[in-house]
C-alpha cells in the first residue's frame, strides 16, 4: 500500500487487518460490500501505522490533494498551438488494436510497465486508480474508504488515468514500432 | 468564403465547438457519467467527427480493460501461514 514505508510494515498491517476483520465481522452490517468494509479496516490500520512511523503521511486528512499542480491530460505539444486548429490534435494518437491489453500483460515487460506507471503516481492518485480500476470498486466506495469527496475522487482518477495512459503510450511508441 | 473555411465551420458546428484538448480533459467525467445532457451530446458529436479523439477514447478504454483483468499477486506462503497461525490463536483465545 501507499501509507507505510516498507513491505515488512505493510505485511504487519495486513496481519492486523486480518485480526480486525475477525473481531469486527460480528458488527458488519452489510451496509457496504464486504470488500469495501475490509478495505476500510485496512486503510485505517495503514494510516495509524503510517502516523506511528512518524513519517510524514502522504494522506491529507481533509481529502484535498495538494500534492501535485495541475498537469494536462495530454502533452500540450500534441496539439496545434496556434491558428485555426488550436488545441486540436496535430498528429493523431496511435491506434491501439484489440490485442493491446493482451500484448501488455502477456509479456512480463508489459506488466512491469503498468506497475511502474502506477507506482510512479503520487500516493492518493495511486490509491484511487488501484481501488477503482484494478480492484473494480465504485466511486462511492472509494470516497468512503479514503474519506475523500466525490469531486476530489474524480479529479484524482482523471489525473491518474491520464498519467498512466501517457506512460503506456510512450512505452508503445518506443518499444514496438512494428 | 473559401471552401476550406466553410468546411472548417461545418466541422466546428458538428463538433459542438469543443477542442480536442477539452475532450481529453473531460474524458473521465464522460466515462463516469458525470456530464450533463448537453455536454454529453457535444462530447459525442465531437467524437463523431474527430478520429483523433475516438482513438484517444479507445486507448483509455483498452487501458481500463487491461487494468480490470490484471492478475492478482498470490499471497506468499510465509504470509499465508502467519495469517492462519494468527487465526488459530485468535480462535483459541475467543473460545476461552
Amino acid at each position: 500500500m501507499t501509507f507505510v514505508s516498507s513491505p515488512a510494515v505493510a505485511e504487519e498491517v495486513v496481519q492486523d487487518t486480518w485480526i480486525g476483520v475477525l473481531e469486527g465481522i460480528g458488527r458488519f452490517e452489510g451496509r457496504s460490500s464486504l470488500k469495501t468494509w475490509i478495505f476500510r479496516i485496512l486503510t485505517n490500520q495503514a494510516k495509524t501505522r503510517g502516523v506511528r512511523e512518524r513519517r510524514s503521511t502522504p494522506f491529507s486528512p481533509l481529502g484535498h490533494s495538494t500534492e501535485e499542480p495541475e498537469v494536462p491530460a495530454v502533452d500540450p505539444a500534441r496539439f496545434h498551438t496556434s491558428g485555426y486548429w488550436v488545441d486540436h490534435w496535430n498528429a493523431l494518437p496511435r491506434y491501439w488494436d484489440d490485442e493491446t491489453p493482451e500484448r501488455l500483460f502477456l509479456s512480463k515487460e508489459g506488466l512491469a510497465q503498468i506497475e511502474k506507471a502506477i507506482g510512479a503516481l503520487p500516493p492518493t492518485q495511486r490509491q484511487v486508480i488501484t481501488l477503482r480500476d484494478v480492484e473494480g470498486l465504485t466511486a462511492v466506495e472509494v470516497c468512503n474508504i479514503l474519506s475523500i469527496g466525490e469531486t476530489n475522487q474524480r479529479v484524482l482518477l482523471h489525473r491518474a488515468r491520464s498519467h498512466v495512459r501517457r506512460a503506456l503510450e510512450k512505452y508503445f511508441e518506443e518499444g514496438d514500432l512494428q | 468564403m473559401t471552401h476550406d473555411n466553410l468546411k472548417n465551420r461545418m466541422i466546428d458546428y458538428l463538433a459542438g465547438q469543443l477542442t480536442c484538448k477539452a475532450v481529453t480533459e473531460a474524458i473521465t467525467d464522460y466515462l463516469e457519467g458525470n456530464l450533463g445532457f448537453v455536454d454529453r451530446i457535444r462530447f459525442q458529436m465531437h467524437l463523431g467527427c474527430c478520429r483523433g479523439c475516438r482513438r484517444y477514447l479507445r486507448q483509455v478504454r483498452l487501458m481500463l480493460r487491461t487494468f480490470s483483468t490484471l492478475p492478482t499477486e498470490p499471497i506468499p506462503p510465509a504470509v499465508r501461514d502467519e495469517l492462519l497461525q494468527r487465526f488459530r490463536t485468535w480462535k483459541a483465545r475467543s473460545q476461552t
